[in-house]
Protein backbone atom coordinates (compact mmCIF):
# COMPACT_ATOMS: atom_id res chain seq x y z
CA UNK A 1 0.00 0.00 0.00
CA UNK A 2 2.65 2.68 0.48
CA UNK A 3 4.40 1.26 -2.72
CA UNK A 4 0.59 2.82 -4.56
CA UNK A 5 0.34 5.89 -2.41
CA UNK A 6 4.03 6.59 -3.29
CA UNK A 7 3.75 5.83 -7.34
CA UNK A 8 0.74 8.11 -7.31
CA UNK A 9 2.40 10.93 -5.50
CA UNK A 10 5.37 10.46 -7.96
CA UNK A 11 2.90 10.87 -10.72
CA UNK A 12 1.96 13.95 -9.80
CA UNK A 13 5.74 15.98 -10.00
CA UNK A 14 7.21 14.43 -12.77
CA UNK A 15 7.14 16.11 -16.22
CA UNK A 16 8.12 13.34 -18.64
CA UNK A 17 5.43 11.87 -19.69
CA UNK A 18 6.85 8.91 -20.63
CA UNK A 19 7.70 7.89 -16.94
CA UNK A 20 4.09 9.03 -16.21
CA UNK A 21 2.53 6.22 -17.94
CA UNK A 22 5.41 3.47 -17.33
CA UNK A 23 4.56 4.99 -13.26
CA UNK A 24 1.06 4.42 -13.80
CA UNK A 25 1.74 0.27 -15.43
CA UNK A 26 3.48 0.00 -11.77
CA UNK A 27 0.73 1.41 -10.07
CA UNK A 28 -1.78 -0.92 -11.68
CA UNK A 29 0.16 -3.95 -11.35
CA UNK A 30 0.72 -2.90 -7.24
CA UNK A 31 -2.36 -2.61 -6.99
CA UNK A 32 -3.48 -5.79 -8.97
CA UNK A 33 -0.95 -7.62 -6.68
CA UNK A 34 -2.85 -5.78 -3.72
CA UNK A 35 -5.99 -7.64 -4.67
CA UNK A 36 -4.52 -10.86 -4.58
CA UNK A 37 -4.08 -10.09 -1.17
CA UNK A 38 -8.07 -8.77 -0.45
CA UNK A 39 -8.88 -12.69 -1.84
CA UNK A 40 -10.30 -10.75 -5.04
CA UNK A 41 -8.54 -13.03 -7.85
CA UNK A 42 -10.60 -12.07 -10.71
CA UNK A 43 -10.84 -8.48 -10.49
CA UNK A 44 -6.58 -9.20 -10.13
CA UNK A 45 -6.48 -10.59 -13.23
CA UNK A 46 -8.61 -7.99 -14.92
CA UNK A 47 -6.83 -5.13 -13.25
CA UNK A 48 -3.35 -6.72 -14.33
CA UNK A 49 -4.51 -7.30 -17.77
CA UNK A 50 -6.56 -4.12 -18.19
CA UNK A 51 -4.48 -1.43 -16.44
CA UNK A 52 -1.04 -2.77 -16.92
CA UNK A 53 -1.39 -4.13 -20.45
CA UNK A 54 -4.30 -2.25 -22.68
CA UNK A 55 -4.20 1.09 -20.63
CA UNK A 56 -0.34 1.44 -20.86
CA UNK A 57 -0.39 0.46 -24.63
CA UNK A 58 -2.99 2.69 -25.47
CA UNK A 59 -1.24 5.51 -23.44
CA UNK A 60 2.45 5.01 -25.41
CA UNK A 61 -0.11 4.93 -28.40
CA UNK A 62 -1.40 8.58 -27.68
CA UNK A 63 2.23 9.96 -26.41
CA UNK A 64 3.46 8.96 -29.95
CA UNK A 65 0.93 11.11 -31.80
CA UNK A 66 1.26 13.87 -29.71
CA UNK A 67 3.76 15.21 -27.35
CA UNK A 68 6.54 13.84 -24.94
CA UNK A 69 7.10 16.71 -22.30
CA UNK A 70 4.77 18.89 -20.66
CA UNK A 71 4.73 21.70 -20.24
CA UNK A 72 5.22 24.12 -16.31
CA UNK A 73 1.40 24.84 -15.45
CA UNK A 74 0.93 28.67 -15.70
CA UNK A 75 -1.53 29.01 -12.97
CA UNK A 76 -0.58 28.20 -9.41
CA UNK A 77 -1.67 25.31 -7.26
CA UNK A 78 -2.92 26.87 -3.91
CA UNK A 79 -6.93 26.43 -4.93
CA UNK A 80 -6.99 22.88 -6.01
CA UNK A 81 -4.85 22.22 -2.70
CA UNK A 82 -7.28 23.78 -0.68
CA UNK A 83 -10.51 21.69 -2.61
CA UNK A 84 -8.32 18.67 -2.44
CA UNK A 85 -7.90 19.30 1.16
CA UNK A 86 -11.28 20.10 2.01
CA UNK A 87 -12.61 17.24 0.37
CA UNK A 88 -10.06 14.97 1.91
CA UNK A 89 -10.90 16.42 5.68
CA UNK A 90 -14.87 15.69 4.63
CA UNK A 91 -14.21 11.85 3.36
CA UNK A 92 -12.11 11.00 6.45
CA UNK A 93 -14.68 12.39 8.68
CA UNK A 94 -16.99 10.04 6.85
CA UNK A 95 -15.05 7.19 7.41
CA UNK A 96 -15.43 7.42 10.92
CA UNK A 97 -18.44 6.04 10.92
CA UNK A 98 -18.19 3.20 8.27
CA UNK A 99 -17.55 -0.30 9.97
CA UNK A 100 -14.21 -2.32 10.41
CA UNK A 101 -12.04 -3.54 7.73
CA UNK A 102 -12.75 -7.61 7.45
CA UNK A 103 -15.39 -7.62 9.94
CA UNK A 104 -17.94 -10.61 9.12
CA UNK A 105 -20.73 -8.61 10.86
CA UNK A 106 -20.40 -5.99 8.31
CA UNK A 107 -23.80 -5.03 6.49
CA UNK A 108 -22.32 -5.64 2.98
CA UNK A 109 -22.20 -9.44 4.08
CA UNK A 110 -25.44 -9.45 5.28
CA UNK A 111 -28.35 -9.70 2.67
CA UNK A 112 -27.73 -10.68 -0.64
CA UNK A 113 -24.48 -11.86 -0.99
CA UNK A 114 -24.70 -14.94 1.54
CA UNK A 115 -27.76 -15.98 -0.65
CA UNK A 116 -25.57 -15.68 -3.61
CA UNK A 117 -22.42 -17.93 -1.85
CA UNK A 118 -25.38 -20.71 -0.36
CA UNK A 119 -27.80 -21.01 -2.75
CA UNK A 120 -25.01 -20.67 -5.87
CA UNK A 121 -24.35 -24.09 -5.59
CA UNK A 122 -27.77 -25.27 -6.46
CA UNK A 123 -29.03 -22.83 -8.92
CA UNK A 124 -26.53 -22.82 -11.20
CA UNK A 125 -23.79 -25.32 -10.32
CA UNK A 126 -20.55 -23.30 -11.21
CA UNK A 127 -17.66 -23.43 -8.74
CA UNK A 128 -16.78 -19.74 -9.51
CA UNK A 129 -19.12 -17.50 -7.85
CA UNK A 130 -18.50 -14.69 -9.14
CA UNK A 131 -18.89 -15.96 -12.66
CA UNK A 132 -22.40 -17.06 -11.53
CA UNK A 133 -23.33 -13.73 -10.45
CA UNK A 134 -21.94 -12.02 -13.20
CA UNK A 135 -23.13 -14.37 -15.80
CA UNK A 136 -26.55 -15.46 -14.41
CA UNK A 137 -27.84 -13.48 -11.67
CA UNK A 138 -26.56 -10.32 -12.73
CA UNK A 139 -26.56 -10.44 -16.62
CA UNK A 140 -28.29 -7.36 -17.27
CA UNK A 141 -25.01 -5.57 -16.04
CA UNK A 142 -23.04 -7.66 -18.18
CA UNK A 143 -24.82 -7.05 -21.08
CA UNK A 144 -24.83 -3.33 -20.68
CA UNK A 145 -21.15 -3.30 -19.77
CA UNK A 146 -20.38 -5.19 -23.12
CA UNK A 147 -22.58 -2.81 -25.10
CA UNK A 148 -20.47 0.18 -23.21
CA UNK A 149 -17.49 -1.60 -24.87
CA UNK A 150 -19.00 -1.52 -28.01
CA UNK A 151 -20.06 2.10 -28.02
CA UNK A 152 -16.15 2.90 -26.96
CA UNK A 153 -14.52 0.88 -29.79
CA UNK A 154 -17.67 2.54 -32.18
CA UNK A 155 -16.75 6.27 -30.88
CA UNK A 156 -12.53 5.80 -31.12
CA UNK A 157 -13.37 4.08 -34.75
CA UNK A 158 -15.40 7.62 -35.54
CA UNK A 159 -12.78 9.78 -33.83
CA UNK A 160 -9.73 8.36 -35.75
CA UNK A 161 -10.68 5.64 -38.20
CA UNK A 162 -10.73 6.50 -41.84
CA UNK A 163 -13.82 5.59 -44.02
CA UNK A 164 -14.32 4.77 -47.20
CA UNK A 165 -11.42 3.08 -49.48
CA UNK A 166 -8.18 2.93 -47.69
CA UNK A 167 -5.20 5.14 -49.33
CA UNK A 168 -2.65 2.19 -51.08
CA UNK A 169 -0.04 2.04 -48.78
CA UNK A 170 3.17 1.84 -50.54
CA UNK A 171 5.73 2.96 -47.67
CA UNK A 172 6.25 -0.58 -46.16
CA UNK A 173 5.06 -0.19 -42.21
CA UNK A 174 7.64 0.21 -39.47
CA UNK A 175 8.70 -2.95 -37.74
CA UNK A 176 10.74 -4.19 -36.04
CA UNK A 177 11.83 -7.16 -37.69
CA UNK A 178 15.43 -6.60 -38.00
CA UNK A 179 15.62 -7.39 -34.00
CA UNK A 180 16.40 -10.80 -34.49
CA UNK A 181 16.04 -12.10 -30.97
CA UNK A 182 12.81 -10.21 -30.41
CA UNK A 183 11.00 -11.39 -33.50
CA UNK A 184 12.24 -15.14 -32.14
CA UNK A 185 10.93 -14.81 -28.64
CA UNK A 186 7.78 -13.70 -30.12
CA UNK A 187 7.20 -16.32 -32.35
CA UNK A 188 7.70 -18.76 -29.68
CA UNK A 189 5.35 -16.86 -27.12
CA UNK A 190 2.27 -15.67 -29.31
CA UNK A 191 0.79 -19.22 -30.03
CA UNK A 192 1.21 -19.79 -25.73
CA UNK A 193 -0.51 -16.38 -25.28
CA UNK A 194 -3.41 -17.50 -27.52
CA UNK A 195 -3.57 -20.61 -25.83
CA UNK A 196 -3.69 -18.88 -22.78
CA UNK A 197 -5.92 -16.57 -23.49
CA UNK A 198 -8.23 -19.64 -24.55
CA UNK A 199 -7.71 -21.56 -21.54
CA UNK A 200 -9.07 -18.59 -19.04
CA UNK A 201 -12.38 -17.98 -21.61
CA UNK A 202 -13.52 -21.77 -20.55
CA UNK A 203 -12.32 -22.12 -17.81
CA UNK A 204 -13.79 -19.48 -15.88
CA UNK A 205 -16.31 -21.37 -14.50
CA UNK A 206 -13.59 -23.06 -12.15
CA UNK A 207 -11.51 -20.81 -11.54
CA UNK A 208 -10.56 -16.96 -12.08
CA UNK A 209 -11.29 -16.11 -15.68
CA UNK A 210 -14.16 -15.24 -17.25
CA UNK A 211 -14.72 -13.34 -20.77
CA UNK A 212 -13.05 -10.08 -19.96
CA UNK A 213 -9.86 -11.44 -19.20
CA UNK A 214 -9.80 -13.90 -22.07
CA UNK A 215 -10.68 -11.18 -24.83
CA UNK A 216 -7.91 -8.78 -23.11
CA UNK A 217 -5.36 -11.52 -23.35
CA UNK A 218 -5.97 -12.58 -27.18
CA UNK A 219 -5.58 -8.80 -27.80
CA UNK A 220 -2.70 -8.38 -26.33
CA UNK A 221 -0.63 -11.40 -28.06
CA UNK A 222 -2.27 -10.12 -31.62
CA UNK A 223 -0.76 -6.49 -30.48
CA UNK A 224 2.29 -8.46 -30.09
CA UNK A 225 2.52 -9.85 -33.49
CA UNK A 226 1.58 -6.42 -34.53
CA UNK A 227 3.86 -4.47 -32.99
CA UNK A 228 6.66 -6.79 -33.76
CA UNK A 229 6.15 -8.04 -37.25
CA UNK A 230 4.35 -5.01 -38.48
CA UNK A 231 0.63 -3.51 -39.05
CA UNK A 232 0.79 -4.35 -42.58
CA UNK A 233 1.01 -8.07 -41.65
CA UNK A 234 -0.94 -7.79 -38.81
CA UNK A 235 -3.82 -6.85 -40.83
CA UNK A 236 -3.49 -9.61 -43.27
CA UNK A 237 -3.59 -12.03 -40.54
CA UNK A 238 -7.36 -10.26 -39.04
CA UNK A 239 -7.95 -7.80 -41.34
CA UNK A 240 -10.59 -4.56 -40.10
CA UNK A 241 -13.78 -5.71 -41.44
CA UNK A 242 -13.36 -8.98 -39.83
CA UNK A 243 -12.59 -7.15 -36.47
CA UNK A 244 -15.31 -4.95 -36.70
CA UNK A 245 -17.52 -8.13 -38.19
CA UNK A 246 -16.92 -9.28 -34.67
CA UNK A 247 -17.70 -6.72 -32.66
CA UNK A 248 -21.10 -6.65 -33.60
CA UNK A 249 -21.15 -10.44 -33.53
CA UNK A 250 -20.46 -10.62 -29.72
CA UNK A 251 -23.12 -8.47 -28.74
CA UNK A 252 -25.26 -9.67 -30.82
CA UNK A 253 -24.43 -13.82 -29.34
CA UNK A 254 -25.16 -12.03 -26.11
CA UNK A 255 -28.76 -10.51 -26.85
CA UNK A 256 -29.24 -13.45 -29.06
CA UNK A 257 -28.97 -15.77 -26.05
CA UNK A 258 -31.50 -13.70 -24.19
CA UNK A 259 -34.17 -13.40 -27.25
CA UNK A 260 -33.50 -17.23 -27.57
CA UNK A 261 -35.30 -17.53 -23.76
CA UNK A 262 -37.48 -15.49 -24.85
CA UNK A 263 -38.62 -17.40 -27.19
CA UNK A 264 -38.33 -20.95 -25.33
CA UNK A 265 -40.85 -19.37 -22.82
CA UNK A 266 -38.85 -18.49 -19.93
CA UNK A 267 -37.72 -14.83 -18.56
CA UNK A 268 -35.48 -12.56 -21.27
CA UNK A 269 -31.67 -14.26 -20.11
CA UNK A 270 -33.16 -16.56 -18.13
CA UNK A 271 -30.99 -19.55 -19.14
CA UNK A 272 -33.54 -22.35 -17.43
CA UNK A 273 -35.18 -22.90 -20.12
CA UNK A 274 -32.08 -23.58 -22.25
CA UNK A 275 -31.72 -27.17 -21.56
CA UNK A 276 -33.71 -29.93 -20.47
CA UNK A 277 -32.60 -29.44 -16.80
CA UNK A 278 -32.29 -26.01 -15.37
CA UNK A 279 -28.80 -26.39 -14.02
CA UNK A 280 -27.74 -27.49 -17.85
CA UNK A 281 -29.27 -24.42 -19.11
CA UNK A 282 -27.50 -22.49 -16.75
CA UNK A 283 -24.60 -23.81 -17.71
CA UNK A 284 -24.76 -23.42 -21.54
CA UNK A 285 -26.35 -19.77 -20.86
CA UNK A 286 -23.34 -18.47 -19.20
CA UNK A 287 -21.06 -20.29 -21.45
CA UNK A 288 -22.30 -18.93 -24.55
CA UNK A 289 -22.79 -15.27 -22.61
CA UNK A 290 -19.12 -15.37 -21.83
CA UNK A 291 -17.68 -16.40 -25.44
CA UNK A 292 -19.84 -13.69 -26.47
CA UNK A 293 -17.97 -10.87 -24.19
CA UNK A 294 -14.47 -12.44 -25.25
CA UNK A 295 -15.24 -12.15 -28.91
CA UNK A 296 -16.72 -8.38 -27.90
CA UNK A 297 -13.84 -7.48 -25.70
CA UNK A 298 -10.92 -9.23 -28.18
CA UNK A 299 -11.97 -7.21 -31.33
CA UNK A 300 -12.74 -3.57 -29.66
CA UNK A 301 -8.99 -3.38 -27.81
CA UNK A 302 -7.72 -4.77 -31.77
CA UNK A 303 -10.04 -1.83 -33.20
CA UNK A 304 -8.85 0.51 -31.07
CA UNK A 305 -5.06 -0.32 -30.93
CA UNK A 306 -5.50 -0.52 -34.92
CA UNK A 307 -6.76 2.94 -35.11
CA UNK A 308 -4.04 4.27 -33.13
CA UNK A 309 -1.14 2.89 -35.08
CA UNK A 310 -3.42 3.43 -38.74
CA UNK A 311 -3.54 6.88 -37.89
CA UNK A 312 0.10 7.29 -36.85
CA UNK A 313 0.91 5.22 -40.02
CA UNK A 314 -0.80 7.60 -42.48
CA UNK A 315 0.44 10.73 -40.62
CA UNK A 316 3.74 9.60 -41.19
CA UNK A 317 3.01 9.17 -44.93
CA UNK A 318 1.32 12.62 -45.13
CA UNK A 319 4.18 14.17 -43.70
CA UNK A 320 6.27 12.86 -46.51
CA UNK B 1 -9.90 2.40 15.43
CA UNK B 2 -6.85 2.82 13.44
CA UNK B 3 -6.13 -0.87 12.58
CA UNK B 4 -9.89 -1.31 11.51
CA UNK B 5 -9.86 1.96 9.21
CA UNK B 6 -6.49 2.17 7.39
CA UNK B 7 -8.02 0.90 4.47
CA UNK B 8 -10.14 3.35 4.07
CA UNK B 9 -7.80 5.89 5.09
CA UNK B 10 -5.25 4.84 2.36
CA UNK B 11 -8.00 4.68 -0.28
CA UNK B 12 -9.03 8.25 1.04
CA UNK B 13 -5.32 9.66 -0.08
CA UNK B 14 -4.79 7.86 -3.61
CA UNK B 15 -8.08 9.17 -3.89
CA UNK B 16 -7.41 12.98 -3.36
CA UNK B 17 -3.94 12.50 -5.38
CA UNK B 18 -5.55 11.50 -8.37
CA UNK B 19 -8.33 14.00 -7.68
CA UNK B 20 -5.24 16.95 -7.22
CA UNK B 21 -3.98 15.42 -10.75
CA UNK B 22 -7.55 16.06 -12.62
CA UNK B 23 -7.98 19.61 -11.61
CA UNK B 24 -4.51 20.88 -10.86
CA UNK B 25 -2.08 19.27 -13.52
CA UNK B 26 -2.34 21.01 -16.78
CA UNK B 27 -1.51 18.53 -19.44
CA UNK B 28 -4.48 16.27 -20.67
CA UNK B 29 -2.68 12.77 -20.97
CA UNK B 30 -2.18 13.32 -17.32
CA UNK B 31 -4.99 13.97 -16.39
CA UNK B 32 -6.13 10.87 -17.78
CA UNK B 33 -3.86 8.97 -15.87
CA UNK B 34 -5.07 11.08 -12.68
CA UNK B 35 -8.64 10.03 -13.89
CA UNK B 36 -7.78 6.40 -14.01
CA UNK B 37 -5.96 6.41 -10.52
CA UNK B 38 -9.00 8.03 -8.73
CA UNK B 39 -10.95 4.67 -10.77
CA UNK B 40 -8.34 2.15 -9.45
CA UNK B 41 -8.77 3.77 -5.49
CA UNK B 42 -12.29 3.35 -6.06
CA UNK B 43 -11.83 -0.15 -6.93
CA UNK B 44 -9.32 -0.73 -4.22
CA UNK B 45 -12.37 0.87 -1.61
CA UNK B 46 -15.03 -1.40 -2.57
CA UNK B 47 -13.26 -4.92 -2.89
CA UNK B 48 -11.06 -4.02 0.72
CA UNK B 49 -14.96 -4.18 1.82
CA UNK B 50 -15.64 -7.14 0.61
CA UNK B 51 -13.05 -9.13 2.43
CA UNK B 52 -14.32 -11.45 5.33
CA UNK B 53 -11.45 -12.07 8.10
CA UNK B 54 -10.20 -15.86 7.52
CA UNK B 55 -12.36 -15.67 4.65
CA UNK B 56 -11.40 -17.93 1.59
CA UNK B 57 -11.27 -17.15 -1.97
CA UNK B 58 -15.13 -16.97 -3.61
CA UNK B 59 -14.74 -20.61 -5.65
CA UNK B 60 -16.63 -23.37 -4.12
CA UNK B 61 -14.68 -25.79 -2.89
CA UNK B 62 -15.43 -28.87 -0.36
CA UNK B 63 -14.35 -28.05 3.29
CA UNK B 64 -14.53 -24.50 2.89
CA UNK B 65 -16.94 -22.39 5.16
CA UNK B 66 -16.33 -18.63 4.84
CA UNK B 67 -15.84 -16.91 1.54
CA UNK B 68 -14.92 -13.41 1.04
CA UNK B 69 -17.82 -11.39 -0.27
CA UNK B 70 -18.16 -12.24 -4.60
CA UNK B 71 -20.45 -9.65 -4.84
CA UNK B 72 -18.49 -5.91 -4.89
CA UNK B 73 -15.42 -8.30 -6.96
CA UNK B 74 -18.34 -8.47 -9.57
CA UNK B 75 -19.44 -4.90 -9.67
CA UNK B 76 -15.79 -3.94 -9.98
CA UNK B 77 -15.43 -6.34 -12.82
CA UNK B 78 -17.63 -4.29 -14.97
CA UNK B 79 -16.40 -1.05 -13.29
CA UNK B 80 -12.29 -1.88 -14.75
CA UNK B 81 -13.73 -2.58 -17.72
CA UNK B 82 -15.73 0.75 -18.44
CA UNK B 83 -12.68 2.36 -17.05
CA UNK B 84 -10.53 1.51 -19.93
CA UNK B 85 -13.54 2.05 -22.28
CA UNK B 86 -13.32 5.97 -21.03
CA UNK B 87 -9.48 5.91 -21.11
CA UNK B 88 -9.49 4.76 -24.52
CA UNK B 89 -12.21 7.17 -25.88
CA UNK B 90 -10.63 10.55 -24.05
CA UNK B 91 -7.20 9.09 -25.26
CA UNK B 92 -8.78 9.42 -29.13
CA UNK B 93 -10.20 12.98 -27.96
CA UNK B 94 -6.51 13.38 -26.67
CA UNK B 95 -5.36 12.46 -30.29
CA UNK B 96 -7.90 15.18 -32.16
CA UNK B 97 -7.65 18.17 -29.73
CA UNK B 98 -3.58 17.61 -30.51
CA UNK B 99 -4.29 17.63 -34.60
CA UNK B 100 -6.29 20.54 -34.27
CA UNK B 101 -4.98 22.82 -31.73
CA UNK B 102 -1.56 21.50 -31.63
CA UNK B 103 -1.02 21.28 -28.24
CA UNK B 104 -2.42 19.25 -25.22
CA UNK B 105 -1.99 21.42 -22.65
CA UNK B 106 -4.61 22.98 -20.90
CA UNK B 107 -3.82 26.74 -20.96
CA UNK B 108 -2.54 26.78 -24.73
CA UNK B 109 -5.99 25.47 -26.10
CA UNK B 110 -7.87 27.84 -23.49
CA UNK B 111 -5.78 30.74 -25.27
CA UNK B 112 -6.18 29.74 -28.69
CA UNK B 113 -10.01 29.11 -28.12
CA UNK B 114 -10.35 32.93 -26.68
CA UNK B 115 -12.09 32.33 -23.60
CA UNK B 116 -10.56 33.42 -19.97
CA UNK C 1 15.00 -34.79 4.50
CA UNK C 2 11.98 -32.63 5.49
CA UNK C 3 14.39 -30.88 7.28
CA UNK C 4 17.26 -30.99 4.33
CA UNK C 5 14.44 -29.99 1.83
CA UNK C 6 13.50 -27.31 4.60
CA UNK C 7 16.54 -25.58 5.12
CA UNK C 8 17.41 -25.17 1.24
CA UNK C 9 14.36 -24.11 0.45
CA UNK C 10 15.34 -21.31 2.89
CA UNK C 11 18.84 -20.65 1.51
CA UNK C 12 17.42 -19.78 -1.74
CA UNK C 13 14.57 -17.44 -0.82
CA UNK C 14 17.07 -15.12 1.31
CA UNK C 15 19.64 -15.61 -1.25
CA UNK C 16 16.86 -14.48 -3.71
CA UNK C 17 15.80 -12.01 -1.38
CA UNK C 18 19.55 -10.93 -1.26
CA UNK C 19 20.27 -10.75 -4.33
CA UNK C 20 16.89 -8.52 -5.20
CA UNK C 21 17.89 -6.00 -2.66
CA UNK C 22 21.42 -5.22 -3.82
CA UNK C 23 20.08 -4.75 -7.41
CA UNK C 24 17.41 -2.07 -6.62
CA UNK C 25 20.38 -0.92 -4.53
CA UNK C 26 22.76 -0.95 -7.79
CA UNK C 27 20.14 0.63 -9.27
CA UNK C 28 20.71 3.72 -7.47
CA UNK C 29 24.28 3.58 -7.24
CA UNK C 30 25.27 2.86 -10.48
CA UNK C 31 26.21 5.74 -12.72
CA UNK C 32 25.60 4.75 -16.38
CA UNK C 33 22.38 3.37 -17.82
CA UNK C 34 23.83 0.20 -19.51
CA UNK C 35 25.15 -1.09 -15.93
CA UNK C 36 21.86 0.14 -14.00
CA UNK C 37 20.50 -2.14 -17.12
CA UNK C 38 22.55 -4.82 -15.86
CA UNK C 39 21.75 -4.58 -11.83
CA UNK C 40 17.63 -4.47 -12.49
CA UNK C 41 18.53 -7.99 -14.60
CA UNK C 42 20.29 -9.67 -12.14
CA UNK C 43 17.15 -8.91 -10.11
CA UNK C 44 15.05 -9.77 -12.46
CA UNK C 45 16.54 -12.86 -13.56
CA UNK C 46 18.69 -14.52 -11.05
CA UNK C 47 16.66 -13.49 -7.66
CA UNK C 48 13.40 -14.58 -9.28
CA UNK C 49 15.10 -18.22 -10.31
CA UNK C 50 16.46 -18.39 -6.70
CA UNK C 51 12.73 -17.36 -5.05
CA UNK C 52 11.18 -19.90 -7.55
CA UNK C 53 13.30 -22.79 -7.10
CA UNK C 54 13.09 -22.24 -2.87
CA UNK C 55 9.29 -22.20 -3.80
CA UNK C 56 9.30 -25.19 -5.21
CA UNK C 57 11.50 -27.36 -2.86
CA UNK C 58 8.21 -26.12 -0.18
CA UNK C 59 5.75 -27.22 -2.34
CA UNK C 60 3.14 -30.02 -1.32
CA UNK C 61 1.79 -31.51 -4.74
CA UNK C 62 2.82 -32.19 -8.09
CA UNK C 63 0.75 -29.87 -9.45
CA UNK C 64 2.10 -26.81 -8.09
CA UNK C 65 5.66 -27.69 -9.20
CA UNK C 66 4.48 -27.90 -12.54
CA UNK C 67 2.90 -24.58 -12.64
CA UNK C 68 6.40 -22.93 -10.42
CA UNK C 69 8.39 -24.51 -13.41
CA UNK C 70 6.19 -23.21 -15.87
CA UNK C 71 5.99 -19.57 -14.43
CA UNK C 72 9.92 -19.73 -14.02
CA UNK C 73 10.49 -20.70 -18.05
CA UNK C 74 8.21 -17.88 -19.05
CA UNK C 75 10.51 -15.14 -17.09
CA UNK C 76 13.76 -16.89 -18.34
CA UNK C 77 11.89 -15.90 -21.60
CA UNK C 78 10.64 -12.81 -21.18
CA UNK C 79 13.32 -10.91 -18.87
CA UNK C 80 16.35 -11.58 -20.53
CA UNK C 81 14.06 -10.56 -23.98
CA UNK C 82 13.09 -7.10 -22.40
CA UNK C 83 16.79 -6.50 -21.01
CA UNK C 84 18.24 -6.97 -24.33
CA UNK C 85 15.72 -4.74 -26.36
CA UNK C 86 16.47 -2.23 -23.57
CA UNK C 87 20.26 -2.30 -24.24
CA UNK C 88 19.69 -2.47 -28.06
CA UNK C 89 17.31 0.62 -27.81
CA UNK C 90 19.63 2.53 -26.04
CA UNK C 91 22.42 2.08 -28.39
CA UNK C 92 19.97 2.91 -31.09
CA UNK C 93 19.12 6.18 -30.10
CA UNK C 94 23.16 7.09 -29.52
CA UNK C 95 23.49 6.62 -25.74
CA UNK C 96 27.19 5.54 -25.31
CA UNK C 97 28.42 3.61 -22.61
CA UNK C 98 30.21 5.38 -19.72
CA UNK C 99 33.99 4.43 -20.47
CA UNK C 100 36.74 4.59 -17.91
CA UNK C 101 39.14 5.86 -20.90
CA UNK C 102 39.36 4.94 -24.19
CA UNK C 103 42.09 2.56 -24.44
CA UNK C 104 40.12 -0.23 -22.51
CA UNK C 105 37.33 -0.34 -24.64
CA UNK C 106 36.29 -4.05 -23.84
CA UNK C 107 32.30 -4.93 -25.10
Amino acid sequence: MGILVVTALSIVFIRDLFAVVILFGIYSLVSASFFVNLDAFDVALTEAAVGAGISTVLMLGTLALTSRREKKSSHGSTLPLLVVAVTGAALLHATLDMPYFSDPGNPVHQHVAPRYIQQSGEEIGVPNIVTSVLGSYRGFDTLGETVVIFAAGLGVLTLLGRFGKRPEISLPSPSMSHHLILRVIAKALIPLILLYGLYIQFHGDYGPGGGFQAGVIFAAAIILYAIIFGTERAHKVISPFVIHLLMSIGVLLFAGVGVATMILGGNYLGYNVLAHDPVHGQHYGILLVELGVGVTVTSVMLSIFFDFSDRKRIRTIEEQ
Amino acid sequence: MFLGLYNYWIVIILMMTGFYIVIAQGNLIKKVVGLNIFQTSVIILYVSMGKVKDGAVPILTDGIEIYSNPLPHVLMLTAIVVGVATTALALALIVRIYEEYGSIEEDDIHKQDGSF
Amino acid sequence: MDIFLNVLSWICLLAGGFLGITGAVGLFRFPDFFTRLHAASVTDTLSTFLIIIGLMLQANSLMMIIKLLLVLLIIAYTSPTSAHSLAKSALHSGLKPFLKDKENENS
